[in-house]
């Protein structure tokens, strides 16, 4: 359940679950977050929350509404925005991490008509509820170890090659991007890719397979190591990693 | 989150120029069996209604193309099969499945889709899906309540607003499109979609479009790389070059197809 935090010069003043379909801020008592400032309109703002997402609307309020100190009026919320009413900050906290706690939130599931209105109406419990009614059927049990392989750190390493042969020799190219094709098309193509643990090459078209250190290789990819020298259309270039 | 079953199918004939992916939900192996039926009956189906009558002639009936008849009947007996199935045995209850297949015949592709599994075009420089999801998020941006900026870092995805099998009927979205040769077709499951940029795609398919299979591995390498835990498919066909009808058109088209599913490894 996404919350907003309410605070005033650094002070927390409270914090407001956003169980409801519709949260509203004013000066008024009439709203789900009063906020007793003159500063602030009798109705100022309001908070629409779908499901796991939430959205601000500035209620054509006198002073504006900010967010992370832009006027806005309407924004989808992401996690950490910070909404300013006058000198108040209210903090958007999106539901912690869904892949932790909810190990099934990646599978398609059927959201059917009047779930959402059933959903937004209620408890929190009902919410959830509401949820596992919309993966109709059954939920599976969690599954054993769940890691997602987001936990595989993000390439640092920076790759390049050096064309040692040719009309082109001596030139260096880094490889900054997801692919990077080396080759003449419709004569020989090999492509290297850049992953999260390094750097492969494959084949791509043509009858002539590249060779790596004077060895050709086969329709697998290869991992690159440093200063391997690729041979591809018959240029000679080295690979070496920069850092 | 590691699942350990894959609630894909997909299915490809490329003689017939019939491509189709499912990616299916519900408890257990309930996804996998919906998926698995939709792409069975299917492609068997529509393989004895092409053999009678080639698709690309009119259904004096409906005024319709047989090949567009077809699929919109056999798509109304897969829901009703998987919907009976769901409701007759307690284990499947409540499963279902996206769909999303393309008949090339004619010059022209047919293309169905229900939920968020989608098609993808590749022609020259132009990229982009060429079917709308029916999901929770693509209302709201019809609707304008969210960007399509904004949508990436929604936490409502996956939601669904249409499957198969799940009520006893079902409405297909169903589209002709012009083919030229040269265009490249991706068909995906939200797996690859959710996980991987567009232009990164796009991208992909340019460099790699020499060789199909390895754009596949690729694709999905790089939504498991970018920490995917769906299920990722793709099929993918090539246009070499036109197949008009009247001349056998069967033999016109030659694709090249290459179902990919995600390993479990790590």
């Amino acid at each position: 359940m996404a919350k907003l935090i309410l605070s005033m010069d650094g002070l927390v003043l409270k914090e407001i679950l956003l169980t409801k379909e519709r949260t509203s801020i004013g000066r008024k008592a009439s709203n789900d977050i009063q906020i007793d400032n003159l500063a602030i309109s009798g109705e100022h703002a309001a908070v629409v929350t779908i499901l796991n997402d939430s959205f601000l609307e500035d209620l054509n309020s006198t002073n504006g509404t900010l967010v992370n100190s832009q006027p806005v009026k309407k924004h989808f919320l992401k996690n950490g925005d910070v909404i300013e009413l006058g000198k108040y900050k209210l903090k958007y906290v999106a539901e912690p991490s869904q892949q932790a706690d909810a190990p099934d939130f990646e599978k398609t599931m059927l959201l059917r008509p009047g779930t959402m209105k059933q959903a937004a109406a209620t408890s929190p419990e009902a919410l959830a509820k509401a949820y596992n009614d919309a993966q109709t059927g059954q939920i599976s049990p969690p599954a054993p170890a769940a890691s997602p392989a987001t936990t595989a750190p993000k390439a640092i390493i920076l790759g390049a090659i050096q064309i040692l042969s040719g009309a082109n020799a001596g030139r260096e190219m880094e490889l900054t991007k997801t692919l990077t094709t080396l080759g003449k098309p419709g004569v020989q193509v090999a492509v290297i890719a850049k992953r999260p643990h390094g750097y492969f090459i494959t084949h791509v078209e043509g009858a002539q397979f590249p060779s790596i250190n004077g060895q050709l290789i086969d329709a697998q990819a290869r991992q690159l190591n440093d200063h391997d020298v690729v041979e591809i259309a018959g240029i000679k270039m080295e690979f070496f990693l920069k850092n | 989150m590691i699942r350990g079953h894959n609630e894909d199918a997909v299915f490809a004939n490329p003689n017939q120029g019939l491509v189709i992916l499912a990616d299916g939900m519900g408890g257990y192996n309930a996804g996998e069996v919906a998926s698995g039926m939709a792409t069975m009956l299917l492609s068997t189906e529509l393989e004895v209604a092409f053999t009678a009558k080639s698709p690309y002639e009119v259904d004096k009936k409906s005024g319709l193309l047989h090949g567009s008849r077809s699929i919109l009947d056999k798509v109304a007996l897969a829901n009703s099969a998987i919907y009976k199935t769901a409701e007759s045995q307690p284990q499947y209850a409540g499963m279902g499945t996206t769909l999303v297949m393309a008949l090339f015949c004619d010059n022209q592709v047919t293309v169905a889709h229900i939920g968020d599994s989608r098609l993808y075009r590749l022609r020259g420089e132009e990229f982009g899906a060429i079917t709308r999801d029916h999901s929770l998020l693509q209302e709201q941006i019809d609707s304008g309540m969210i960007s399509v900026e904004e949508a990436r870092y929604s936490q409502n995805k996956n939601l669904v607003t249409r499957a198969l099998g799940v009520d006893p009927e079902v409405e297909t979205e169903m589209h002709d499109f012009a083919v030229q040769a040269g265009d490249i077709y991706l068909l995906c499951s939200d797996g690859l979609n959710d996980m991987v940029e567009d232009e990164e795609i796009q991208m992909t398919l340019q460099m790699l479009s020499a060789n199909l299979e390895l754009a596949a591995t690729q694709l999905i390498q790089m939504a498991n790389d970018n920490g995917g835990r769906d299920n990722v498919s793709v099929i993918l066909v090539k246009v070499l070059h036109e197949f008009p009808a009247m001349r056998s058109w069967w033999s016109k088209l030659m694709a090249w197809f290459k179902q990919g599913q995600k390993r479990w490894l790590s």
